[in-house]
């Protein structure tokens, strides 16, 4: 059962990295709007540094839930999904699989990106880590928030911007802690551990729910 | 489940036992409300703070309150659909799910004409504000994908799951909120306190809180009569289409 799951891993990670430039088109997204928002706040550095981990959350979070709305789609179109369904691996366990595979492709890259994208705004080194230790821990659940909208929409074909309504209120608590864990290293006087440990609590908690949210959903949707 | 209950849940008793209450339930809201609206804007005194504007407090808590219990409602309402798969479950959460919306709606509204005069701002990033808002989104949220998904089985199921992990996402937001707004907004808000508000408001509220909750209640009844009439009238035309076809 683990050599299955670790091959949808493995597949849907290679599907989404080389089909439509998922992980590609993704980074660029990310790179776009960390580009645009010194068009809009400014060039100055200083007010640039400072919020500069929200900037580079509220990318990812963005750049994360770009194309997940696909993440069953297909294979409920080509009949895989049913195939998946018959084939006795507990339903659960393919969600959390594809999951994964969707954050090895998609968003590992935004994490690895991440310091990069950081030094466009004058982030500096300490908070630069902290961001991408925030982002290396949240971004799982964020994907795994957004396989709960990829579920619901697989059989409608046509998701893209209600999937985001969906999600968006649910990676609130996300974004939270992750910002204000990555912000405490450079504003706060409040520490950095704290909103990480509960951070790393919902990845945890998103871990379990997710997928028993993910496969109701695609029960529901081929019943 | 009890025998009874499965009895009335049936959608066609339903709507005959709900069509002989709906009259009594109305003509309670209506003494109910004039009795709450009457004490809340002629015999419950000004706050010795904010004046005459106190008097918002008696259509916006209530409604916040709603807010709450509607989701809550809805809720209970998904479980029925996805462990007993009870049509008349989805029927109510259908119908629920705009007139909660609104309650939310109103109380954001009236909550920020509230604040206008009191805070000087008709917005604060404060964190129950902050949570309403989410809760209105959620609704929103819920029913723009009830609207997407034609087939009326599925949506049901679908959006049962939403429900159910709004459910247990809500208490985590407004915990993630609280954090948030201690974080970056310290205690810049006061408000009245639920244990210390005075009796003579308290009493007005609470009527108007009742009046509300048979205004809620009468106004699901008739939506889910008319989500009922409305899946009957659908099922007829297909059957119509199909033989004319």
């Amino acid at each position: 059962m683990i050599g299955a799951l670790a091959a949808i891993t493995g597949q849907t990670a290679r599907l989404s990295f080389r089909s439509g430039g998922g992980a590609f088109v993704g980074l660029v997204f990310f790179l776009a709007v960390v580009t645009i928002v010194p068009f809009g706040l400014g060039p100055d550095l200083n007010l640039l540094s400072r919020i500069g981990p929200a900037v580079l959350w509220i990318g990812a979070l963005l750049a994360a839930l770009l194309g997940i709305d696909r993440l069953f789609h297909e294979d409920h179109e080509d009949g895989s999904l049913d195939l998946l369904l018959l084939s006795g691996l507990p339903l659960e366990l393919v969600v959390l699989a594809r999951a994964l595979g969707h954050w090895l492709a998609t968003g590992l890259p935004l994490v690895i990106a991440a310091p990069l994208f950081g030094l466009l705004l004058g982030i500096p080194p300490l908070a630069l880590a902290a961001v991408t230790l925030t982002l290396l821990a949240g971004t799982p659940a964020l994907t795994l928030i957004g396989a709960i909208g990829a579920a619901l929409m697989t059989a409608l074909g046509r998701g893209g911007l209600l999937v985001a309504i969906l999600v968006l209120p649910f990676t609130i608590p996300v974004l939270i802690f992750g910002v204000s864990a990555a912000a405490a290293t450079i504003i706060g006087p409040a520490p950095f551990m704290p909103p990480f440990l509960i951070l790393c609590a919902f990845t945890l908690v998103s871990a379990v729910v997710a997928p028993i949210a993910g496969a109701a959903a695609l029960r529901a949707s081929l019943a | 489940m009890p025998m009874a209950f499965i009895e009335l849940a049936n959608p066609s008793r339903f709507l005959d036992w709900s069509g002989r209450l709906l009259p009594f339930l109305w003509v309670a809201t209506g003494v109910a409300l004039g009795i709450g609206l009457y004490l809340s804007f002629f015999v419950a005194p000004p706050d010795y703070q904010q004046g005459e504007t106190v008097r918002i407090m008696y259509i916006h808590v209530p409604s916040a309150w709603l807010a709450m219990f509607g989701y809550a409602l809805m809720a209970s309402a998904a479980l029925g659909t996805l462990v007993w798969r009870h049509p008349l479950a989805d029927v109510a959460a259908r119908s629920m799910a705009p007139i909660g919306a609104a309650f939310t709606f109103l109380a954001l509204v009236t909550g920020s004409l509230w604040g206008k005069p009191m805070w000087g701002t008709y917005w604060v990033w404060d964190a129950r504000l902050t949570s309403v808002l989410v809760l209105f989104l959620m609704y929103l949220g819920l029913i723009a994908l009830w609207r997407a998904v034609d087939d009326p089985g599925r949506a049901a199921r679908l959006v049962a799951v939403l429900i159910l992990v709004g459910a247990v996402n809500l208490p985590i937001i407004k915990f993630s909120v609280d954090w948030w707004n201690t974080l970056h907004q310290p205690a810049s808000v006061l408000r009245i306190g639920g244990p210390t508000i005075d009796a003579s408001m308290l009493w007005p509220l609470l009527i108007m809180a009742v009046a509300m909750m048979l205004f809620f209640l009468a106004l699901t009844t008739m939506a889910m009569r008319n989500e009922i009439l409305r899946r009957r009238l659908r099922t007829l035309q297909l059957t119509a289409a199909a033989t004319a076809g």
